[in-house]
């Protein structure tokens, strides 16, 4: 028996009104691993990460945090059980009344009682870590542009140095080197912090980079989990086509000429 | 039968809705009185709510106090009845024109920018990003300003009843011509504690209204900039006839016999 996993999804079904959107994933991460989802736009990564977080609630099926069945959690053992996380949502999701700095020690500052002068100390490090200058701390997120509000969401991420970190879409909208920065820095998450994550990307450079797992989504299912080196003989034709990324080949998107 | 398969749907969805809202009223009031508490964000609110509504509320009850003189003069010298201004004014005031004004004005102002405030936040997943960085939505946004609606709204009810026997009293002395001090005296003669206490109660009751409507319409919005549109709207219109049947329903209680 190897050691127990981190996070255990198990037959998870969730769909939305009649649409299927996963359809029996079962994926098992070890802690300190990294594990990195791939799979066509709308296939439902972003649900796959928000059901793991309690944020929507599948209809069948198990997930288990540190043996710690998650769905159907009480808010109160949910609130204790979000210390071990960090999140960075696709859409960066920043709270637009609060400075970028209070943005990035909001998890230090409520989520751990915190006071504000250490906090900010912490945040301002995180930003550097991101590539921002404390000057930004001050600003709002509505004062920057696209890519550095990704950047700072991905600071709150990792402010409170959790557990597990859960990354939707890191480096979608940065330039090709401040990517590669913000690559080597989940590294660095896992290999020098221990944490165990979650990402998930389109860029496959990144992947590549990040991953000591790689798991491919398509069509509700995990139709291809192995280790990263692998992903070029993985014997899926799926796969292949995906990170060739080839408009021929089996998976077909769905137009209408 | 489609008529009847019509009434009953709406009929269900309208549970529904009564359903999910005192869950939410439920849930939001246990937030209220358990730890850990949110002063500043308290604070704020109630700053947000009492000393930014001043002038809307002060100039509603001017004016009602006002018009309130001419027409009582007007209507009761048909029966001679014209010394019985000042009272008439007093009452209407502090009892109802008072707190329903005030309240329908808050409702306007406060209901509306809560409803967008928190909708946008679920829109944009700031809600759910908040549940990641452990804190509880109930707890750090509905809860404060629940709270500061019951608080506020009765010390702005008790400026306007202040600012409207005032606006009475300019148009009893310099229109209508009584004498300053049995104008003032003819005011406090009638007047009981049950008067303003009965409105103060409303104003608490419409206070609570307004924010929870407010943070339920906008807790509840989904699909962007149009969803949190129709939460704003819902939450002036639900909030109005809410305030509008309490109103009955709290003077029944008074002074029902
Ligand atoms: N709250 C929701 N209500 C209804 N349908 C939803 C909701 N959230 C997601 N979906 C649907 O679930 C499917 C998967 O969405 P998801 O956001 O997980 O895609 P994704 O794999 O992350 O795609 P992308 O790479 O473009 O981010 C989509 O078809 C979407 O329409
Ligand atoms: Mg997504």
């Amino acid at each position: 028996m190897t050691a127990p996993a981190k996070i255990v999804l198990s037959d998870v079904h969730k769909s939305f009104g009649k649409k299927v959107v996963l359809d029996g994933i079962d994926l098992s991460i070890q802690k300190g691993e990294s594990v990195v989802v791939i799979g066509g736009s709308g296939t439902g990564k972003s649900v796959m990460l928000k059901s793991v977080l309690g944020i929507l609630r599948p209809e069948r099926g198990s997930i288990k945090v540190d043996g710690e069945e998650v769905i159907g959690m009480r808010s109160k053992d949910r609130d204790r059980m979000m210390l071990k996380f960090g999140m960075l949502f696709q859409g960066s999701a920043l709270f637009d009344s609060l400075r970028v700095w209070e943005n990035v020690a909001f998890g230090l500052i409520q989520g751990r009682g915190m006071n504000r002068i250490q906090a900010k100390d912490i945040a301002i490090e995180k930003l550097a870590a991101v590539g921002l200058a404390e000057s930004a701390g001050d600003l709002f997120p509505a004062e920057l542009s696209g890519g550095m509000q990704k950047r700072v969401a991905l600071a709150r991420a990792i402010a409170t140095s959790p557990e597990i970190i859960f990354f939707d879409e890191p480096t979608t909208g940065l330039d090709p080197i401040m990517a590669d920065v913000i690559n080597d820095l989940i590294v660095k998450c896992t290999k020098e912090l221990g944490a165990t994550t979650l990402s998930i990307t389109h860029d496959m450079a990144s992947a590549r980079k990040i991953a000591d797992r790689i798991a491919m989504l398509y069509k509700g299912r995990l139709i291809w989990v192995g280790p990263a080196k692998d992903i070029d003989h993985s014997g899926n034709e799926f796969v292949d086509q995906f990170i060739h990324g080839r408009a021929e080949g089996p998976i077909k998107m769905e137009l209408r000429a | 039968m489609d008529f009847l398969a019509t009434i009953g749907r709406v009929f269900l969805a309208f549970l529904s809705h009564v359903g999910r809202l005192s869950a939410f009223t439920g849930t939001a009031l246990s937030h209220v009185v358990r730890p850990p508490f949110y002063p500043r964000l308290t604070l704020r609110a109630m700053v947000e709510i009492g000393y930014y509504s001043l002038p809307v509320v002060g100039l509603t009850a001017v004016f009602t106090g006002m018009v309130l003189a001419l027409q009582s003069y007007s209507g009761f010298s048909r029966f001679a009845a014209e010394g019985a201004v000042a009272t008439v004014v007093v009452l209407s005031v502090t009892r109802e024109l008072a707190p329903v004004l005030a309240g329908l004005m808050v409702a306007g102002r406060i209901g509306a920018s809560m409803a967008a405030e928190i909708g946008t936040m679920r829109v944009t997943e700031q809600i759910d990003a908040l549940t990641t960085l452990s804190t509880n939505p109930f707890k750090y946004l509905v809860a404060p300003r629940l709270l500061a609606g019951l608080l506020m709204v009765p010390c702005l009810v008790l400026v306007a009843d202040i600012i409207g026997v005032f606006g009475g009293y300019i148009v009893g002395v310099y229109k209508l011509g009584f004498n300053p001090s049995s104008y003032l005296a003819r005011t406090w003669e009638y007047l009981e504690p049950l008067d303003v206490i009965s409105g103060l109660t409303k104003a608490a009751v419409f206070g609570f209204v307004i924010s929870l409507m407010g943070c339920y319409n906008g807790y509840y919005s989904r699909g962007g900039a149009q969803g949190v549109g129709a939460a704003t709207t819902n939450s002036v219109v639900s909030a109005a006839i809410m305030i509008l049947i309490f109103n009955y329903v709290i003077t029944a209680l008074y002074f029902g016999k």
